[in-house]
């Protein structure tokens, strides 16, 4: 088992496994999670080791899973409710913002909300309109939610565990482009990985190179180009969107003195915008150049056609760099 | 406008002059459940009356009355048992004190406290608190049916909404999802006519709001809602299909919203004086009140007796509000996660600092 090589799609799988198996409050609800196994395959064999009483095909309403989740999770059930892409989520935030991610601040917590909703973001997989969305900035915007971006097997293994441990409402975001690329070893083992951290995938000490999601790849990939030009970058996979671990996002920036921020999203009022106030808040006199944000501009994301240039490459990535590893 | 052939059952005992139309079930032969129907309805219209004047005083902020519909909320709150769960709306006085909500809770809830909904009385511990965006409770309301069934709890949930919210994706997604699981969830609307400024002729082109059940597969039909022994009888019947894994029901109670929306509006702007004084003529306890004077169970000395402990009970509760105070401020992020976020250990100190400044400034003033 420890020498299989498991996708980030298989790694959500497992742990979904894990988790049903582990508690019985636990429970899969969706679109076409059931007997297809989710259309991503994300929920294959659940229905099977699990039955149809906790691994529930939905009605084709968006709204009703994000309300119905709400009642479900006051009840003492753990639901995991996959929403099929995130350009249909947006039929589920007045339950989230209304209501899973104050319920238990309006009852003085007296009811709560444990409910994870999963579901597959981004671009660069040739999808239809609507399914290329990046926008967990709305969700990180939401006091009380959680927001988690896993860019690895491991991570999303590690974090949807911990998504379902947590007594609180979880939005989990896979980035599709990202489900079957670079299978890696994978030990089942059911070991979660802490909420609210940033993990840091490189250690370097010229610049800090920050991202998240599918554009993780890009930015560890402009990392390795920059070691080549004898350039040690820093790379930090923020993971968790919300709330933010500013901390170690600021240690590395006080050490490199240098900063890029890499994100599929659209540039204004990102998470990078978020994050680029706060290091400047927390460490402006140790900056030694203005922190760049590399980004997707302002526009809706392009049908498969132009795709690509939505999406940051390595290149821009190392264009950022540059300017401000030379900024005089 | 065409409408496709739909009969449903409509259900009055009493006229609006309190005669009895017809014969009653067995179940209303007993005196004292209307004696005890009745005491409610009257301490729900004394309670309501006093928070009005509350918000007139500047006491508590704006508040939802629910003068009018107090025969809906005391017939499903005396029929729900305690396990049972209730997810109500905003204009749910009547069934949450019958649940075992506190008179000061609800007090403590619109005089802008969010204490007023940590519920403590055990008999309520499930129930939702209530829920100000139109018709998404019906949502939560099928969660709480679906956990029930997922673990063969032979228990119901009840939720409500006004007539205004049946036009909502949210109450239409609840009735299909409801529908298609045989939820045990009962769906009481609330149908007093008046959606604030919008009269029910122009809120939905069907003829009933009952029949919004039959598209989603299951039973529906209208109850005169200023009849308590209508709404009992037929809340008493749906509640026990649903306990007994028969499907949901949803029951459209016929009423008037004889208050205005809130503290907030002023329905003379949009709504005409005459209608309104026809429809005291229809209201719900005087009906009783009438009805159970004929039977001779009740007099102008019982009246009496009854306001006057009624009225007690209402100002111990507004003793009780007042007693209360304000949470400190450290208690706005104690439940916002089960534990504040140490990724936001700055947010709570510099929010704590702000407040500590504040109350030195007031101090000092």
């Amino acid at each position: 088992m420890s020498d299989a090589k498991v996708s980030l799609l298989e790694a959500v799988n497992l742990a979904l496994h894990r988790a049903m198996g582990e508690d019985e409050n636990v429970i899969v609800l969706g679109e076409d999670v059931g007997v297809n196994g989710g259309v991503f395959r994300a929920t294959l064999g659940l229905r099977d080791s699990f039955g149809f009483k906790r691994v529930i095909d939905s009605p084709l309403a968006e709204t009703m899973l994000g309300g119905l989740v709400i009642g479900m999770a006051a009840q003492g059930l753990k639901p995991v409710v996959e929403i099929q892409f995130m350009g249909f989520i947006y039929a589920t935030m007045e339950h989230l913002v209304s209501h899973a991610s104050r319920m238990r601040n309006r009852t003085r917590g007296r009811i709560t909300c444990p409910i994870v909703m999963r579901s597959p973001m981004g671009a660069g997989i040739r999808a239809p309109e609507h399914h290329s969305e990046s926008t967990e900035a709305l969700f990180a915007h939401i006091p009380g939610l959680r927001v988690l971006i896993p860019s690895s097997p491991a991570r999303a293994y590690g974090l949807l565990l911990a998504a379902i441990d947590d007594p609180d409402p979880v939005v989990f975001l896979e980035p599709t482009r990202l489900y079957r690329m670079n299978p890696q070893p994978l030990i089942d083992d059911g070991k979660r990985l802490p909420l609210d951290s940033c993990f840091t995938l490189r250690e370097g000490s010229d610049i800090t190179l920050i991202s998240w999601g599918a554009s993780v790849m890009e930015t560890l990939q402009a990392a390795t180009a920059l070691a080549e030009q004898g350039v040690s970058a820093e790379v930090i996979d923020v993971a968790c969107i919300k709330p933010l671990d500013l901390d170690t996002l600021e240690a590395s920036v006080r050490k490199t003195g240098r900063c890029v921020i890499v994100h599929e999203a659209p540039r204004s009022c990102g998470v990078g915008a978020e994050i680029a106030a706060s290091l400047y808040e927390r460490a402006w006199l140790e900056l030694q150049a203005p922190i760049q944000r590399v980004t997707a501009p302002d526009i809706p994301p392009p049908l498969y056609r132009l795709e690509q240039l939505y999406i940051p490459s390595v290149e821009d990535i190392l264009h950022a760099c540059d300017s401000v590893l030379n900024f005089a | 406008m065409v409408h496709n052939k739909v009969d449903l059952p409509y259900t009055r005992y009493l006229s609006p002059d309190g005669q009895l139309l017809g014969e009653l079930p067995a179940w209303a032969d007993d005196f004292n459940l209307l004696t005890r129907l009745y005491r409610q309805m009257v301490l729900t219209r004394l309670f309501d009356h006093k928070a009005v004047a509350l918000q007139r005083t500047g006491r508590i902020g704006t508040y939802a009355p629910t003068l009018g519909q107090e025969a809906i909320g005391v017939a499903i709150g005396s029929l729900m048992h305690a396990e049972d769960v209730l997810v109500p709306y905003y204009r749910d006085t009547a069934v949450q004190l019958m649940r075992g909500v506190r008179m000061e809770e609800i007090l403590l809830y619109w005089g802008g406290d969010e204490r007023g909904s940590h519920f403590a009385e055990p008999a309520v511990a499930q129930d939702f608190p209530i829920c100000v965006p139109i018709a998404t409770q019906a949502l939560h309301a099928c969660g709480v049916a679906s956990a029930f069934k997922i673990r063969g709890e032979h228990r119901v949930v009840v939720t409500t909404c006004g007539d205004g919210g049946t036009s909502k994706g949210d109450f239409l997604e609840a009735l299909n999802v409801a529908g298609a699981w045989q939820l045990p969830v009962v769906f009481v609307i609330n149908n007093n006519q008046w959606a604030i400024s919008v009269p029910r002729r122009i809120q939905c082109g069907a003829p009933t709001l009952a029949q919004k059940a039959i598209g989603a597969g299951f039973h529906g039909e209208q109850v005169d809602g200023n009849d308590l022994l209508a709404v009992y009888d037929r809340v008493q019947i749906a509640l026990e299909r649903a306990r007994h894994g028969k499907g949901p029901v949803l029951l459209e109670c016929l009423s008037y919203r004889l208050g205005d929306h809130t503290t907030a509006d002023d329905a003379t702007r949009y709504r005409p004086a005459e209608e309104v004084k026809h429809a005291w003529l229809e209201e719900p306890i005087k009906r009783l009140q009438t009805f159970m004077a004929g039977q001779g169970v009740w007099d102008e000395g019982r009246e009496q007796a009854l306001i006057a402990e009624c009225q007690e009970l209402v100002q111990r509760a507004v003793d009780n509000f007042d007693a209360a105070g304000s949470q400190p401020p450290e208690t706005l992020m104690d439940y916002v996660y089960a534990q504040w976020p140490v990724a936001l250990a700055d947010q709570r100190e510099w929010f704590l600092e702000r407040a500590a400044r504040r109350a030195g400034g007031a101090a000092h003033e």
